[in-house]
């Protein structure tokens, strides 16, 4: 069942529209034919920011989450403020070669061809309690690497969360069973 | 008389605090399993301590030294030769990353700044955390074809050719007072680009903020003057 900070009985966190109403929609971004959900726009309001990082930490506090793992580049702008509130260590998960030392990798498939995404060795201990950030799920590619990279260093993925869903793409779908939770659907 | 009293007690605080050799195997135990690295110095950069109580200044200094000693330095990447000043383990001890962000908030709260900008990637990080703390928009600076829409560009040179820093239009208003963010300053071009983007626009760049400084690379003296403080300064 998905989960989004608008309850089954209509009843919407009366923040949500504000942040709604941030995010700017770009067309034909990256390429022809997508309408890219552009969150730069949300950064620019000081208080829809605050309120969008408010809703997840709310939701996590006081769960025993150690590690908040954030996926480059726009989770790691989401990412370490909600590990900072909730007292978690936080981790960068990026695109090959851009992090030093050891690392593990992970490939996944995107449209045409494939991507990998790193995560550094020791970076985190098995059993701890991790959640994913990402600012959008699309086809949900990405955050299923993430998850693969965590659990195969042994740790405990209890949620992925992100700002945005496209729910036509059915992302939701790839995350080896992990509950999703959005803030809003694509507009 | 009591000023110079106080004047030979900071002084003599200041003899007291050892330059930091930084074992590259970080302590704490969620951080045991990173690889070993070379002894490095990181030395805590601060100023002249102003008249203030002993205590605090003890606790700033004890902030430093923990923020130093969880920087990891992995020799030879991206290439044979670079020390790679590596952030990533501080982010792993949740109350190093807490200080980290605090000290910067604590000098820019009241400086009537209303934007952050952040240099992709590592300063998404660091920037996001202070302008919520702040109250200011977040900014992020890009590579190019990254920000979606319009944008304005700014080249800068690297040690073989150039690259492109982007903004985006309308983020940033004429008379805005703004903050530069990155992990690290090494030959400044980074950070200068920001700035001319930022003052492409006409904000005002009120100071650049890094967690470290590489200070043989002289990358302070790109800025043209515009003020560079940073927590951390790595020999």
């Amino acid at each position: 069942m998905g989960e989004m900070a608008v309850r089954e009985e209509k009843e919407q966190d009366p923040r949500i529209p504000r942040i709604v109403s941030c995010i700017r929609v770009v067309p034909d971004f990256p390429k022809k034919g997508i309408m890219f959900q552009d969150i730069t726009t949300l950064l620019l309001d000081p208080k829809a920011f605050k309120d969008t990082v408010d809703l997840f930490v709310e939701r996590y506090t006081g769960r025993d989450i150690c590690v908040v793992a954030g996926v480059e580049a726009r989770g790691l702008i989401f990412g370490p403020p909600i590990a900072l509130a909730i007292g978690a260590k936080f981790i960068p998960l990026r695109k090959p070669r851009k992090l030093p030392g050891e690392v593990i990798s992970e490939n996944y498939i995107l449209e045409y061809g494939t991507d990998c995404l790193e995560m550094h060795v020791g970076a985190v201990q098995p059993g701890e309690r991790a959640l994913v950030v990402d600012d959008l799920i699309a086809t949900g590619g990405t955050l299923c690497a993430a998850i693969s990279l965590l659990e195969r260093a042994g740790a405990e993925v209890v949620e992925c969360a992100c700002v945005i869903e496209l729910p036509e793409l059915k992302g939701r779908e790839r995350l080896n069973g992990k509950p999703l939770y959005i803030l809003m659907e694509s507009r | 008389m009591h000023l110079y009293f106080f004047g030979m007690l900071s002084l003599s605080f200041l003899h007291k605090v050892p330059l930091i050799r930084s074992p590259l195997l970080p302590q704490p135990s969620s951080t045991s399993r990173l690889s070993p690295s070379l002894l490095c110095f990181h030395k805590p950069s601060f100023r002249l301590p102003s008249i203030r109580s002993m205590a605090s200044e003890g606790a700033e200094d004890h902030r430093l030294k923990r923020i130093a000693s969880t920087i990891r330095v992995i020799p030879d990447f991206p290439k044979p030769g670079i020390l790679f000043q590596d952030i990533t383990t501080l982010l792993l001890e949740p109350e190093a990353f807490r200080d980290t962000i605090d000290m910067l908030v604590e000098r820019y709260r009241d400086k009537g700044i209303s934007v952050v900008a952040g240099v992709e990637a590592r300063g998404f990080i660091f920037g996001p955390p202070i302008a919520l703390a702040i109250g200011a928009k977040f900014v992020p600076l890009r590579k190019p074809k990254k920000l979606p829409g319009e944008v304005i560009s700014e080249e800068y040179s690297l040690e073989y050719g150039t690259d492109k820093m982007e903004m985006h239009v309308g983020a940033v208003q004429a008379g805005e007072r703004a903050l530069v963010v990155d992990d690290l300053i090494a030959t400044g071009g980074t950070l200068a680009a920001a700035m001319r983007l930022l003052e492409r626009v006409g904000a005002e760049v009120v100071e650049c903020a890094c967690v470290i400084e590489l200070p043989e690379l002289k990358g302070r003296d790109k800025l043209d003057g515009r003020p560079l403080f940073v927590l951390v300064k790595a020999a």
